[in-house]
C-alpha cells in the first residue's frame, strides 16, 4: 500500500493543477453575485458608457473579486482543510499550493485594478484596490479570526461591486451608490448567520469565532432579527433615490415584509424546535435572502429600462 | 529497460497540462481581444486626438479674447 492509498490527500506538483483548479481558486460563485451587483451599479448610473467600456469594467471588478477570492484561499487554507464546506477548496485539497494561490490572486489583483483604471478612470480603479485590500487585510487576516461581528465589518468588502460599477461610468460617489453599498452591507449579516445556525459543527471545527460560538445561538437568532430590522430602512430608502421607480418600491416592501417575517420565525424558534425539523426555518431564510438580493438589485435593472421606453 | 508505453500513451498528467495550456491560451487571446476593442471604443469616444509633431502651430497658442 502506497502513501497515496492511505492518505486521502493527493499532492499535486507547483504547477500541475488543472486549468478548472485555478479557476476555482477565483470562487466563481461569489463572482457571479459580484458581475451582476456591479453590472447593475454601472447600468443605473447617469451618463453611460459604450457597451466595451463598460463590458471591460465588468470583467475586470469581477476579476478583482476573484483575485481577493485567491489570496482568502492562500490565507486561510489552514481554516479551510478542517470545514467540510471549504476542504474540497484547491489549496487544501492538496491541488494548488498556497503559493500559487498568493501568486495568482496578487498579480490578477494588480492587473484587474490597473486594466479598470485605463478602461475606465482611476478613482473607480482605487476602489476596486481598496476593496481587494479591506478583503484580504481587514476581514481575511484581522477581522475573521479576532471577532464575532467579522461578518458585519468583512461584509464590506461584498458591498462595494455596485458604488465600483457606478464609479466606472460616473467617477464619483453618492447617496444612491452608497444605498446600494448599504443595501448588501446590512444583508450580510442576516444571511450569514442564518446559514451559521445549521453548519455549526463546521464553524466550531474551525475555531472560527462565529456569533453562534462566541455568544451563543439564542443571540445569534436575535442579531439576526435585528440586523434585518436595520436592513429595512436602507432598501426602502433606496426606493426614494432617482435610479430606484415602482418597480423597485413594490418589490422591496414585499420582500422585506417577507424577510423581517423570516427573520422573525428565527428568533423565535430555540435549538430543540430548529433540530426537530432539521433547521427547516433558517435553511429557507438563508434561500430567501439569496433572492432577496438578487430580486433587489434585479428591481433597479427594470427601473432603469422602464426609464429608457 | 525504459517503458515504451510512457512515450506513446496520454496519461492524466498530460491531458491535464494540456488543458492548462489551451486554458492559457485563451486568456492571453481573450486579453488581447478586450485591449484591442477597449483601444477602438476609447479611440471613438475620444473625439479630436491631436498629438505632438513638435512643429509651432495655431491650437497650441492659449485661447485669448477677442481684442477688436
Amino acid at each position: 500500500m502506497t502513501d497515496a492509498t492511505t492518505n486521502s490527500r493527493i499532492d499535486t506538483a507547483p504547477g500541475e493543477a488543472s486549468f478548472g483548479d485555478y479557476v476555482a481558486l477565483l470562487k466563481p460563485r461569489v463572482m457571479s453575485l459580484v458581475v451582476f451587483t456591479a453590472l447593475v451599479g454601472l447600468l443605473v448610473a447617469p451618463g453611460g458608457v459604450s457597451p466595451m467600456i463598460g463590458f471591460t469594467a465588468i470583467l475586470f471588478i469581477a476579476l478583482g473579486a476573484g483575485a481577493s477570492g485567491a489570496l482568502n484561499m492562500w490565507y486561510d487554507a489552514d481554516i479551510d482543510a478542517v470545514m467540510r464546506r471549504t476542504a474540497k477548496r484547491p489549496v487544501p485539497a492538496g491541488k494548488v499550493t498556497a503559493g500559487e494561490a498568493l501568486s495568482l490572486g496578487m498579480w490578477l489583483s494588480a492587473l484587474s485594478v490597473v486594466m479598470l483604471g485605463l478602461a475606465t478612470n482611476w478613482f473607480a480603479a482605487g476602489l476596486l484596490a481598496f476593496t481587494i485590500f479591506f478583503y484580504l487585510v481587514v476581514y481575511t487576516m484581522w477581522l475573521k479570526r479576532l471577532t464575532p461581528w467579522n461578518i458585519v465589518i468583512g461584509g464590506a468588502a461584498g458591498s462595494f461591486p455596485p458604488m465600483i460599477g457606478w464609479a466606472a461610468v460616473t467617477g464619483d460617489v453618492t447617496l444612491a451608490s452608497v444605498l446600494m453599498f448599504g443595501l448588501i452591507f446590512m444583508w450580510t449579516p442576516p444571511h450569514f448567520w442564518a446559514l451559521a445556525l445549521f453548519l455549526k459543527s463546521d464553524y466550531n471545527n474551525a475555531g472560527v469565532p462565529m456569533l453562534t460560538v462566541t455568544h451563543g445561538r439564542a443571540e445569534t437568532r436575535r442579531q439576526v432579527f435585528i440586523y434585518t430590522v436595520l436592513l429595512v430602512p436602507v432598501a426602502l430608502g433606496l426606493a426614494f433615490t432617482p435610479i430606484a421607480g415602482p418597480v423597485y418600491l413594490a418589490a422591496a416592501v414585499v420582500l422585506n415584509a417577507i424577510f423581517l417575517k423570516g427573520a422573525w420565525d428565527i428568533w423565535q424558534r430555540d435549538e430543540a424546535m430548529a433540530e426537530a425539523d432539521d433547521y427547516a426555518v433558517e435553511k429557507r431564510v438563508f434561500k430567501f435572502s439569496l433572492l432577496y438580493l438578487f430580486l433587489h438589485f434585479g428591481a433597479l435593472l427594470l427601473d432603469a429600462i422602464w426609464r429608457l421606453i | 529497460m525504459v517503458d515504451a508505453k510512457g512515450l506513446t500513451e496520454t496519461h492524466e498528467l498530460h491531458r491535464r497540462r494540456l488543458g492548462r495550456n489551451v486554458g492559457t491560451a485563451l486568456c492571453l487571446l481573450g486579453f488581447c481581444a478586450i485591449v484591442f476593442g477597449l483601444t477602438i471604443a476609447k479611440v471613438r469616444e475620444g473625439g479630436l486626438l491631436e498629438a505632438d509633431d513638435h512643429v509651432p502651430r495655431a491650437s497650441m497658442l492659449p485661447i485669448t479674447e477677442d481684442t477688436q
